[in-house]
């Protein structure tokens, strides 16, 4: 159990990290690393977000979509006396919609419930929350845990929660270097965006050589 | 005349992806061949199509402040269409593509359309530029998946066309190479809009 949870964690930090190797999560990942500091908000932001997203969408996933005895309307109509089979309740295809109404509906219960218990911790995180709901990382999380992988639910949080570090990490040494680059003379075709290209694949280069590493015995 | 102006800003003038740096995502994560980016192109040009058809249909009765959920129901629906018919008709193409189908509700060119443009303009006008939007989306996905795979593979469309003794550059197909060629992209749009 341990030893997949590790692999798990590897896997979503360096191997297959979300910026480097999936390509999700990228227009926050090119528009919020000019500077450190907001880049270190934004990424405990994604980090935060991602985990509870991945507890909540799996939980969705397990007790509303998929047919099973377990299946929160096969028992209501159970308890109604309707003597349906648990197979008649495959909502499956509708995890798009489920998911994003799931993740919007999160986050801005967490902002609520963040601006009242901790103003500190909302004013470090507070406008990068909304923008988080359209992070596809939120939602391409959600996807890979419950339709591509199957994962269990211990594995879903972990998996989230690793795949945020693996993103914040992109992201901070993204930003490092860009403050780093931002005095540099440039022609002026390369300013902005290409160079930040440019950054992304060398430093997407760098994170292939994780590739080699292999977890099979 | 409008609806021409509407319909040709997307492809170069106002293009989402090189100009607005919108909806990366999809665009260097499916690029790996040529078929690839026209299946993705019109995938989202059929999502981008409806969603503002509607929304500018029932842009008077949203209330302002529920309008983006409103929005992403819309939007999730024409995803979840477009999901189903490509698992039914092109299961291989739907394979490829994998989780980016279900991610074009997330894909901020779509939301960013609908609220910018589609729920304050005409629906005459609003399918004019999802057309539009959807070319320009398309034509660049068609180009770098187009480079990405003759310069990867040596082929087109699965044929190849770069000769037998033509070395594949493996790089261009994985994802250094999408990054470095949008990279470029972006560089030569800079080069050639005069401020």
């Amino acid at each position: 159990m341990f030893a997949k949870l590790l692999v798990i964690s590897i896997g979503a930090i360096f191997i297959n990290n979300f910026v480097f190797s999936r390509f999700l999560g990228l227009c926050p990942y090119l528009g919020v690393s000019k500077r450190l500091d907001t880049a270190i908000g934004m990424g405990f932001a994604v980090i935060f977000v991602m985990t509870i997203a991945s507890a909540a969408t799996w939980i969705a996933w397990q007790y509303l979509l998929v047919p099973s005895k377990s299946n929160l309307l096969y028992i209501i109509s159970d308890l109604l006396g309707f003597n349906l089979p648990p197979s008649s309740f495959d909502l499956t295809y509708l995890e798009t919609i489920t998911f994003i109404l799931v993740i919007a509906s999160l986050v801005q219960f967490v902002e609520m419930v963040v601006q009242r218990v901790s103003p500190m911790l909302y004013e470090a995180l507070g406008i990068y929350l909304p923008l988080i709901t359209t992070n596809c990382a939120v939602l391409g999380v959600s996807e890979l845990n419950t339709v591509v992988y199957h994962y269990n639910f211990i594995e879903s949080v972990v998996f989230g929660f690793t795949s945020g570090i693996g993103f914040t990490l992109a992201l901070i040494l993204m930003a490092g270097i860009r403050e780093k680059l931002e005095l540099l003379p440039l022609p002026r075709a390369m300013r902005g965006l290409p160079l930040a290209f440019l950054m992304a694949s060398l430093m997407s280069l760098a994170f292939m050589g994780f590739a080699g590493l292999s977890f099979t015995k | 005349m409008d609806f021409f102006r509407e319909l040709t800003k997307g492809i170069i003038k106002e293009n989402p992806v090189l100009v607005i740096a919108l909806g990366m995502c999809p665009t260097l994560a499916v690029t790996t061949s040529a078929s690839n980016g026209i299946g993705m192109g019109i995938a989202f040009t059929f999502v981008l199509f409806g969603s503002n058809f509607i929304i500018s249909i029932i842009k008077n009765w949203v209330p302002p402040r529920i309008r983006i959920p409103i929005y992403i129901v819309v939007i999730a629906t024409f995803v979840t269409i477009v999901k189903l018919v490509m698992a039914a008709y092109t299961p291989a193409l739907s394979e490829r593509l994998g989780i980016f189908v279900p991610l074009i509700v997330v894909n901020c060119i779509v939301l960013g359309r609908a609220e910018a443009f589609a729920s304050k303009a005409k629906p005459v006008n609003a399918i004019a530029d999802a057309i539009g939007m959807g070319i320009g989306f398309t034509l660049v996905l068609l180009i770098l998946g187009s480079i990405r795979e003759i310069l990867g593979q040596g082929t087109l469309f699965g044929n190849n066309i770069m000769g037998r003794t033509y070395n594949p550059a493996l790089f261009m197909i994985l994802p250094p190479g999408g990054f470095l060629l949008l990279g470029l992209f972006v560089a030569f749009k800079q080069l050639l809009s005069k401020e």
